[in-house]
Parts: structure tokens; sequence; C-alpha cells
């Protein structure tokens, strides 16, 4: 117990996904699922009222033969910080159902709390918020197998990525038991993280530089997190909800599919401000 | 039957007939009834609501009925504090239209939440920067405002003003309207305000966020401003409409004319002010987010440009032009047309604020979404229209909303 209150540095955990190594294999999808007792319908093919709090997208250049690539893009909670926390779904909640930890950097939801405005949907521009439109209904024998560690949601409230948050809570149990304030980075990692296959996600706090997703991402954090390293980009950065998930891609394409710009924009010159 | 019920020296039609129409509009009623208590036992999969569509019809018949029911506080503001006296012969149903609106607004909130036993969080874990919040207190708020400013209405009724203590109550209650008046014109200045908004602070929705001042984006003022030049036309629209099913000239024409004219203004300062956010958002707000104005109103089976066009010179500058003119407030067809537009044209801006946000898509490799509404979710919108014309019915058979009516119908 040597360490306990000793102050700890604010950490900002993040996730930084290569693009490159996306086979978009969908194994990120189902880990998240099993890890966090998402419900499910025997009917999923209407994916405007199914959830999936890791979705993955396939994005394409629109070119044909031979030009023609794709690539996939795998979406979570992007974690927003905003200016100061001030993230777009935290601010606008009337019950104070989300909120921003200034401690760990996660956006979290309370289920218990809210009270199925929408709100919250209507103002993120990721549709990383998904609303439980019908009561969860577990196969016969399933319920043996959900997480113990994480509440499944009921009918009526909005659903998201809490970056595994249940997997941090369990690391800084076995840490303060083992008398420590600090967590190593192996410790605490998200299930979509040690599920890809490829490698292609890596999880850390962004603001320990011996962390691999600062390394990977270079982010700026006196100028809202901005990544240094030119390979890397943000989805809708123009926006200024100063997400917490970065994408590498060596694709010029797919960096520009991160974000609006006008036609008569010099990209190369807009996408880093 | 009930005609010691129905004020002196005014005329009213059979008890039959009066019974057939509530019959007739209490079966649409029982329908939205029965759509609520579906969409209550089980739950929002009733509707045609989605991910993407988190707020769609229920919220911009919320937005709607509130500019819709704008008129109560403005008209009060200017009878009350302006002092323009002649509005008292209307401001009784401008009351009771706000009260019809205000009361369906909370009816479909408690409707459109996901655990409508937990609604009271708004209040309990109120977020004080969440604008739906302040549209929580202020529309609470200003609705028990409604309901002082309603009730030394119904104390007026013939029989219950018999009683003395309802008598002296009624009296001394518009003794003292002024105040309350002056504190929900205050109180609606937020909310309206605060709906506004609602849209505008959802800096994540390039087709929604404004720029403003401090912590209020210019949705805020322009929806205070547009409440306050839509909401009386819908007060006159109405009472046109009533005198039109009544057969009867209910309150005199420089009434209707004054009211009219002050729309008009608001109206058409209004549309100013409107053009100048719509022109700036369109020419930096859009383009510093990578995006042309074209790109809000293309690519979709519905959203066109000519939705703008419709909204603002339509709805906006014909009707205003309109009722700025002697001519056109004047002439009976004209006034009905100006009005009508009117009443689209904030409805229209209400469902643009509402649903073709929610519509647009905003990163890069989504498409646009259509929502088209269940069954469920326009049995439960046309609920509270079917109870405010059962509202409107019986007050106006068994109160005396229109001071002028005896004098217009002797």
């Amino acid at each position: 117990m040597k360490e306990e209150g000793k102050h700890k540095k604010a950490k900002k955990y993040g996730m930084v996904i290569n693009l490159d190594e996306c086979t978009g294999c969908g194994a990120c999808m189902v880990a998240c699922m099993a890890e966090n007792n998402v419900p499910f319908r025997e009917d999923e093919s209407n994916k405007l009222d199914s959830i999936a709090w890791m979705r993955v997208y396939k994005l394409t250049n629109g070119k044909s033969y031979p030009d023609a690539d794709i690539c996939y893009l795998p979406r979570p909670c992007m974690h927003c910080e905003g200016d100061h926390g001030h993230s777009p779904c935290v601010s606008v909640c009337p019950a104070t159902a989300t909120d921003y930890s200034h401690e760990t950097g996660i956006v979290s939801q309370i289920y218990t709390r809210c009270f199925g405005c929408r709100y919250c949907m209507g103002a993120c521009p990721y549709h990383a918020r998904y609303f439980n439109w019908w009561d969860p209904v577990w196969p016969e024998g399933t319920t043996k197998y959900l997480n113990p560690n994480v509440s499944p949601r009921m009918r009526g409230v909005v659903e998201k990525c809490s970056f595994c948050f249940h997997r941090y809570q369990l690391a800084m149990d076995k840490a303060y038991f083992e008398g420590r304030a600090e967590l190593e980075e192996d410790e605490y990692q998200t299930s979509c993280t040690q599920a890809c296959p490829a490698g292609a996600i890596t999880f850390g706090d962004l603001n320990n530089p011996e962390h691999k997703v600062y390394q990977l991402a270079k982010p700026d954090n006196k100028h809202g997190g901005r990544p240094g390293n030119p390979n890397v980009f943000r989805l809708l950065e123009r926006l200024g909800t100063n997400p917490k998930v970065y994408y590498i891609s060596s694709r010029e394409w797919v960096r520009r599919a991160g974000d609006n710009y006008l036609d008569n924009e010099d990209f190369a010159k807009n996408y880093r401000r | 039957m009930d005609s010691a019920l129905i004020p002196e020296g005014v005329k009213r039609c059979s008890f039959g007939k009066f019974a057939i129409g509530i019959i007739i509009v209490g079966g649409v009623l029982l329908w939205g009834v029965y759509a609520m208590l579906l969409i209550w036992l089980k739950g929002l999969n009733q509707t045609n609501m989605n991910d993407f569509y988190g707020f769609a019809l229920w919220i911009w018949a919320d937005l709607g009925v509130i500019a819709l029911g704008g008129g109560a506080f403005f008209t009060g503001f200017l009878r009350y504090i302006v002092g323009k006296d002649e509005l008292k012969n209307i401001i009784n149903y401008a009351v009771l239209i706000g009260f019809i609106c205000y009361s369906s607004a909370l009816l479909i909130l408690a409707i459109d939440i996901g655990q409508p036993l937990r609604g009271w969080f708004i209040f309990w874990h109120a977020n004080v920067h969440s604008m739906l919040t302040e549209v929580a207190f202020c529309l609470s708020c200003y609705f028990a405002v409604l309901t002082i400013e309603y009730i030394p209405l119904i104390l007026e009724n013939r029989q219950l003003n018999k009683v003395p203590f309802f008598h002296n109550l009624a009296h001394n209650m518009h003794e003292v309207m002024a105040i309350f008046a002056a504190t929900g014109a205050f109180l609606s200045f937020f909310h309206q305000g605060s709906l506004g908004g609602v849209a505008g602070v959802l800096f994540g929705r390039p087709f929604a966020v404004r720029e403003g001042i401090f912590i209020w984006p210019w949705t805020f003022f322009l929806f205070t401003w547009s409440a306050a030049a839509y909401g009386p036309c819908f007060t006159l629209f109405v009472t046109r409409l009533t005198e039109k099913i009544t057969g009867k000239k209910l309150v005199k024409q420089n009434v209707i004319e004054l009211l009219a004219k002050i729309s008009g203004w608001t109206m058409g300062t209004y549309i100013i002010a409107k053009i100048i956010d719509t022109w700036y958002w369109a020419s930096v707000t859009a383009p510093a987010l990578g995006l042309n104005l074209i790109d809000f109103y293309s690519n979709n089976p519905f959203y066109g440009i000519w939705i703008l066009v419709a909204e603002i010179v339509v709805c906006g500058i014909i009707p205003s032009a309109i009722l700025l003119s002697p001519k056109g407030r004047s002439n009976s067809t004209l006034l009905f047309t100006a009005l009508s537009l009117a009443c689209i044209g904030v409805l229209i801006n209400r469902w643009v604020m509402v649903l073709q946000v929610m519509a647009a898509p905003v990163m890069t490799f989504e498409n646009w979404v259509m929502y088209i509404p269940s069954w469920q979710e326009v049995a439960t919108t046309i609920l509270p229209m079917a109870y405010g014309v059962i509202l409107v019915m019986i007050s106006f058979r068994y109160l005396p909303i229109f001071p002028q009516e005896r004098e217009l119908n002797p």
C-alpha cells in the first residue's frame, strides 16, 4: 500500500486503429458484444435499430477497377473530450446520465439514470449511441454466458461503448490490492483490442509517452489532441469533438474520408488544422 | 338541457348537436389514447424511430405546438406589459390555446421518453448545461402560469360565478394577472429560446449548429422571436376558424387587425434575422466544417432547396408582407391565407430543425436516412389535437371566452 494516497496523473485512455491492417473480419464486434452483454434480436437485419457498440464500416474510394479500393473502419464510441470535457453528448444529457471522467477520459453511461430522451443520440455525429427499443431477450441457456461484471440494460435507455470500463475497475482493484496506484499498459485493455487477430487496434493512455497509443498517434494534447503523425487522423476532426480514437492509414483517400472537405479545398493543408 | 351553464346573452347550438361533436372528436381522442397506452406498455418499439432518428415526429410536434402556443405569452405581454388594451378581447382565447398547446407538449414529452416512470429525473438529476433541462423547468413553470391564467376564466362560468368565493377569487386573480402575464412572458422568452438552443448547441451536427452569444446559439433568439411572431397568428387563425364554424363574429375587426399588424412586424423582422442567420451559416459556419449549403439539400428523396424557399419566402416573407399591408389585413381571404401560411412556416422551421438535422449525414461514408412515422406516432400526435378541440368546444360553450360576442351578435 506504499503508493496509496499518492497523487495520480490524470489518464486519457484512447485507441489507435490501423486501417491498413484491419481486414474487416468483425472479431472486434463479436468480442465487444460478448464482453458487454450487448443485446441482440432474432432478426438483426435492420441496422438502424440494432445495437453494436463497435461497428465496422466498409468504405470505398468510389472508383472502378483497377483503381477500386476498400477500407474497413471499426467505430467504437469516440469518448470525445470536446472542450475540457464538454463532449457533444455529455453536455446535452438533461439528467446527467452520461459523464466525462477527467480521471480516465472515458465517457460513461449510467443506465439506471437514463430516462431515454435520446438527446445524446441526436448530439452524437458518430452514431455511437444506441437505444434499447426492446427489452433484451437472451436465448435459452445463454444467460449463463453473460458477463457478471457488466449490467444488462433494460428497454428504454441508451447505451454505448464504455472502453470496457469494468476491466479498468477490475485492474484498479487488483493494483490497489497489490499496493499500486498505477496500472501497467497491458493490465487494462479493451476486449476488441485483444480480439483483433490482425493486431490493428492499440489501446492505452494518450497522456503517457511510454504507451504505444501515444507513440502511434503523437497527440498534441495542448491543441485538442490533434495527431502529430501525418498518417493519423480522427473522424470529423473539424467539428471540435476532440475524439480519443485515432485512425492510421497510409492512403490519402481514407484519411480524406474521415472528414468533410469542400471540393476546392486543399486537403493536405487543411486536414491538419 | 344545459342552458343554465351557458353564458348569458349568447346563443349556442343544441346540446344534442354539441354532444355528437364531442362524441366524434372523442372517438379520435380514444384512438390516440389507445396508441398512447400501447407505447407506454410495449415501449418505443411501437414507433418508427430508430438509432438515426432519436428525435422524430413527437419532438417536432412538441416544438410546433409550443411555437403556435406562443400567442399566449406574446399577447399577454402586449396586453399587460406593453398596454395594448384592445387585446383584452382576444386574450382569453390566446390563454386557452396556449394552455392546450402546453399541456399537449407535456403529454407528448411524457409519451416520448423511454422510461416514463423516470421522467422526474430531469428535475432531480438536472444537468444545468443541458438546454433540455432548461426547457423542462421553464415549460413546467409556464404551464403552471397558464393554468393560473385559465382558472379565473373557468370560475366565470355562469353557475360557478354565483358562488361568492369563486366570484371573488376570479376577480382578485384578474386584478393580479399582470404579474402572472409578466412571469409567463419571462419564462416563455427562456423556454422558447432553449427549444431553439436544443438544436443550436449540437456542435456535432453541422446542419443545426449555430454560433451565438455566451451559452446561447442564435437559434435560441430565433425561436423566441419566431414564437412571438407566429404564435399570435395561430391565435388569430383559430379565432377565424371558430368564427367560420360557429357562423358568428366573435372579435372586432380592429382587434384582429391590431394583432395581425404586430405579428406582421415581428414576422418581418424575424424573417430578416432568419435570412441573415441562414446566409451566415451557409457561407461561414458550414464551409468551415467542410460542407456547402447544397450538401444539406441534395442526394436525398425529400429535403430539397424547396423546403428553405417554402419556409423563408412562401411562408415567411409573403405572410408578413400581407400582414404589414392595411389592405391585406382588412381583406378576409388574404388575412386567412397569411395566417395559414404563417402557421405552416413555423411548423416547417421546427420540422427542419428536428427531422432534417437527424436525416442529414455527417460522416462522409453514411447516407441520408428517411423516416416515416408509425400509426402509433401519428395517433398520439393527433391525440392532443382532439383533446384541444374538445377543450375549445367545452370552453366556448360554457365560458365567456369572447367579451365582444354579445355586442357583435345581438
